[in-house]
């Protein structure tokens, strides 16, 4: 079995034992097989990419092949313990929308995303003038696929203003979790919400 | 080789045609039209072996025109159900049966009427989807299977699964519709309309009592022929046919000049030696009827308290079960929590995709089935 990444042993922590959780942009399943394997939850996955799809079933991870643009109105208020945004939200169309069905459709949601404003990136608008590519944000300009760019502190004034509350955080930089100067320093910030 | 001849024997033997009558006078079948139907028999095959628990059992579901003849030589899912397949029958039994109505063994208008002696005809009742899944619950029952492992079936045999998933609810650990609609919308009734009046409108047909005569060809061929051309797509048939011109040897001005006419002919004219116009005329009224949504159901309650496990497949070339009709599916699966899987798959083929594009869509299957039997379910539910 592949080794864990810290991002998943974090959302691994945060997530009860049987909850039943929904994973937006699932990926290949690789983070619903841990939560199903280590917390026995009641998975669901959505996902776009046809070879993504394939890898999910191929793992037993349940997964509906649509866009999480649209694809979330179809559930009702409340249906899971989590919804899911991993690495997702910078990446879907209008993410203040995504965020708030992914409130109302779960008791909680977590949220990942890369610190677009981390040092290394600071480093190489401020010195080299160019739009960064690090280990965090490792796409060019013309082939990235986010659309939307937050740094972790941008996220927590967002939050204040949509009068969501922060249960948890998580902060990583080289695998490992940051206790400090998170906006500066962290690769990743993880966050557990919940409507207020 | 004379393994070899052996398992040649073997695989002989477990695709023979077999039989299985129920519903003798007087405990008939009562059809959902509330008439009543017996003998009744159903032709089936059945392929690999059926374990001890009774666990490894799937059925397999035809569409319009299919028949129990779903795997070996020319099976009409060969490509999909075979030793190390897609529904692996080193792992798996599979069972395949004719539908009630059919014309390849099991009852149907042409079978002979007890009462006359005579083929049924226009005389045999209207069936629905119901019937033909509560005439095949007899069979799973007589074969001693309490549980099926999977349920699965593409266009009309995907809407035999839905009507498993709704009738027959404990019966089932999964299913799988295929390309398939929770109901017929306007246009795909018009399209079988269209082939129901070909029929109709052959002077050979004789009000449905044709068969110590000459058989409606002209009429059934050409509801084949508007059959295939829905089962294609734009692209396909750019691909199969171009504007490629054949040898006209007709003499007719109106002959088969392109190719595409060449092929439909030909697919029409051979439909009409293996199967029935009466039977076309009634599996298609059926398909029409067919609303999972009937009596006062609603898409939130459709699915309600379903423990099986769900995988919808579209083919996103499909125009005439166009995707949204299986995100539609989905969508009922969603609003009762139903452990579900949706996939879209890139084809070109059309309709026609679910028995063509078998790569991809035996991959997804054998992997989906390797979770339901390992029971593999994610958690509480």
């Amino acid at each position: 079995m592949q080794a864990v990444k810290t991002e998943h042993k974090v959302i691994l922590d945060w997530v009860n034992e049987g909850a039943s959780v929904l994973d937006l942009g699932c990926g290949d399943g690789e983070l619903l097989a841990q939560l199903i394997s280590q917390k026995r939850v009641r998975a669901q996955g959505i996902e776009l990419s046809d070879v993504a799809i394939q890898c999910c079933i191929a793992q037993g991870v349940s997964v509906f092949q649509q866009d999480i643009d649209t694809g979330l109105s179809e559930y009702a208020d409340q249906s899971f313990d989590y919804v899911i945004l991993n690495q997702t939200l910078q990446q879907v169309k209008k993410p203040d929308f995504a965020l708030r069905e992914a409130l109302r459709v779960g008791n909680r949601v977590i949220v990942s995303f890369p610190n677009f404003v981390q040092a290394a990136a600071r480093f190489q608008i401020f010195f080299k003038g160019r739009v960064p590519v690090t280990k965090a944000l490792p796409y060019e300009w013309y082939d990235t696929p986010n659309l939307h760019f937050l740094g972790i502190a941008d996220f927590k004034d967002y939050c204040k203003k949509r009068n969501i509350q922060i249960e948890a955080s998580a902060f990583i930089a080289k695998n490992q979790q940051l206790k400090l100067f998170a906006n500066l320093l962290a690769e990743t910030g993880l966050f557990l919400l919940r409507s207020s | 080789m004379e393994a070899t001849k052996l398992t040649q024997n073997q695989i002989l033997e477990e695709t023979a045609l077999k039989h299985f009558t129920f519903a003798n006078p007087p405990k008939e079948l009562t059809l959902e039209s509330g008439e009543k139907l017996g003998p009744i028999t159903l032709a089936y095959e059945t392929y690999g072996t059926l374990n001890k628990q009774k666990s490894n059992a799937i059925l397999v579901l035809h569409a319009l025109s299919g028949d129990a003849h779903a795997a070996g030589n020319d099976g009409w899912w060969s490509n999909l159900i075979g030793e190390g397949k897609g529904l692996d029958t080193n792992k798996y039994f599979v069972i395949s049966s004719n539908v009630l109505g059919g014309c390849k063994g099991s009852t149907g208008p042409s079978s002979t009427n007890p009462k006359t002696g005579k083929p049924f005809g226009t005389d045999f009742p209207i069936i629905s989807i119901g019937d033909i899944v509560n005439a095949q619950k007899r069979l799973i029952d007589h074969l001693g299977i309490q549980k099926l492992l999977a349920v699965i079936g593409g266009s009309m045999g995907g809407m035999q699964v839905l009507q498993w998933m709704i009738s027959y609810p404990d019966n089932i650990c999964s299913a799988i519709p295929i390309a398939t609609a929770m109901k017929h919308t306007p246009q795909q009734i018009a399209f079988n309309e269209v082939g129901r009046q070909a029929i109709l409108a052959d002077p050979d047909w004789k009000g449905g009592h044709y068969y110590d005569s000459a058989v409606p060809a002209k009429g059934l061929a050409v509801a084949r022929m508007i059959g295939h051309v829905t089962y294609m797509s734009d692209t396909s048939m750019a691909e199969k046919f171009g504007r490629r011109t054949r040898a006209n040897n007709s003499n007719s001005k109106f002959g088969a000049d392109f190719e595409v006419e060449g092929y439909l002919r030909y697919r029409g004219d051979n439909f009409v030696k293996r199967f029935d116009a009466n039977s076309y005329l009634y599996i298609t009224k059926a398909i029409d009827n067919f609303n999972i949504l009937n009596g006062n159901k609603n898409l939130a309650s459709i699915f309600k308290n379903l423990a099986a496990k769900v995988l919808v497949i579209a083919f996103k070339s499909d125009w005439l079960y166009p995707v949204y009709q299986s995100q539609e599916i989905v969508k009922a699966c969603k609003l009762a929590s139903v452990d579900a899987s949706y996939c879209e798959i890139n084809s070109t083929y059309g309709h026609d995709a679910f028995l063509l594009e078998t790569e991809q869509e035996a991959y997804l299957i054998g992997n989906f089935l390797n979770t339901v039997s390992n029971g593999h379910h994610g958690g509480t539910h």
